[in-house]
């Protein structure tokens, strides 16, 4: 586990929730606040063990519900459920592939509100939902969709500038060096 | 097969979740606003970076066009203060009317300004945190308002910040009257588009309430009632009678423009 790494992703996670709360875009344009957290799960399902997954949903759940009316802990374990089932079926999924990675976020964008819902009604807790929340639904699965291949090219150029490089093969060969003078 | 990581990692996850929701309601409170401490760096920095931003945008302003506001209200100011000396003046002649006929004297309200700070990252709730919290005398329940209407109530109180939840969030209603007709009803959340964050419905209007579009509505004041009366709410938009006629339920348009809301009065008693 590269501790960097998960650093980067929790950091991430931290400002994705103080963006939502404290930006007033795109809230006051289409009357929804995009939410990051699904894409950012989907990235680190994809890239990351079992224990960085967790580490994300606990971490991001707590600080979304900690500025938020939702119960405390009621976003955690939907964000745990969309980053174990696409940790379960990361040997199908092509992760470079950008048609692959808008699918993922808005499948993920989609089902995390869904579960979140679930449960807080099976809390017996009645958000504001009629009508209107399709179109909250519609707006948050599309901004996942759009969300996920930019964090993806994100976490990407960080990696870039903070990991080590892999060396590069030498075209060099020894076998074919010509060899010069007398044998 | 899961592997033994998976096991491990899941019922951590689930077992702290469900001691969580175990949790008593003033233990999560406080836990919540710990863990929403962890922000108040950056929004120390975003209120610094508006702060300069104003300060950037103070420095630009031509001065001729200082000095002419700065007239337009001292103007303002003078007409203000002879229309708060009559009012003094009435309130006086009110209290000897409520004191010489046995009734309870009306509150007081010191109205102390504070800025939003964050909004409800949860698309359904309607709420927001303002920059005063209990070391500025803030207590739950306490009205917010705006110049121009009700905003809502304080629900939360930090050390340092609040959280208000506004009108048209399923927590909140509120009893309001429309003062022509003298017909009394509750503000609710909105059954219309999240679009529409100014619009709420007033319900459990009477069948046979006259209530018209364009009507003011404000709040009722009932006595032990969290929001004081003759708050300005909204105006009526439309009406509609709800099934076999026996109620009806209007949509009220909110004076308060709670999109894009910046500062907000808090009423201290």
């Amino acid at each position: 586990m590269n501790w960097l790494h998960v650093t980067f992703i929790l950091a991430a996670a931290y400002l994705a929730v103080f963006l939502e709360a404290s930006l007033n875009f795109p809230r006051s344009w289409i009357g929804v606040q995009i939410d990051l957290l699904p894409a950012l799960m989907v990235y680190t399902a994809l890239t990351n063990d079992i224990f960085v997954i967790a580490a994300l949903a606990l971490f991001g759940g707590l600080c979304f519900d900690a500025l938020s009316a939702n119960p405390l802990g009621v976003s955690v374990l939907p964000l745990l459920a969309v980053g174990f089932v696409i940790d379960r079926s990361r040997e199908f999924l092509v992760r470079e592939s950008i048609y692959a990675q808008c699918v993922l976020g808005a499948a993920a964008s989609a089902a995390q509100p869904l579960v979140t819902l679930f449960l807080m009604l099976n809390l017996r807790v009645a958000p504001s939902v009629g009508w209107g929340a399709l179109w909250q639904w519609l707006v948050l699965t599309v901004g996942g969709a759009i969300a996920t291949p930019v964090l993806f090219a994100f976490f990407d150029r960080v990696h870039k500038a903070f990991d080590y490089q892999p060396a590069h093969q030498s075209s060099f060969r020894p076998d074919r060096e010509i060899k010069r003078g007398r044998a | 097969m899961l592997k033994k990581p998976h096991y491990i990692a899941v019922i951590l996850v689930v077992l702290v979740v469900i001691v969580l929701f175990k949790l008593p309601g003033p233990s999560v409170g406080r836990l919540k606003l710990a863990i929403s401490g962890l922000f108040l760096p950056l929004f120390g920095l975003a209120g610094s970076a508006h702060e300069s931003a104003l300060q950037v945008r103070g420095a630009l302003v031509p001065r001729r066009q200082l000095v002419d506001e700065l007239e337009e209200l001292r103007r303002q100011n003078d007409q203000l203060q002879m229309r708060v000396q009559q009012d003094l003046e009435i309130q006086n002649e009110n209290e000897h009317l409520r004191t010489a006929l046995g009734w309870a004297k009306q509150t007081r309200w010191n109205a102390r300004l504070a800025r939003v700070i964050a909004r409800d990252p949860a698309n359904w709730w309607r709420a927001v945190q303002i920059d005063l919290g209990r070391r500025d005398g803030i207590v739950p329940n306490l009205t917010v308002r705006t110049a121009a209407g009700l905003v809502g109530r304080i629900s939360s109180v930090g050390e340092a910040r609040s959280q208000v939840i506004l009108l048209g969030d399923p927590n909140l209603r509120v009893a309001a009257r429309v003062p022509t007709s003298g017909e009394t009803g509750v503000i609710m959340s909105s059954s219309s588009a999240p679009q529409e964050n100014n619009m709420v419905d007033f319900g459990y209007l009477s069948g046979s309430s006259a209530i018209n579009p364009g009507e003011e509505v404000q709040t009722w004041g009932v006595e032990g009632g969290v929001f004081p009366g003759g708050i300005p709410i909204g105006r009526v938009v439309d009406v509609r009678i709800n099934e076999y006629g026996l109620s009806k339920e209007a949509r009220v348009q909110l004076w308060a423009n709670l999109s894009s809301l910046e500062e907000v009065w808090v009423m201290m008693p």
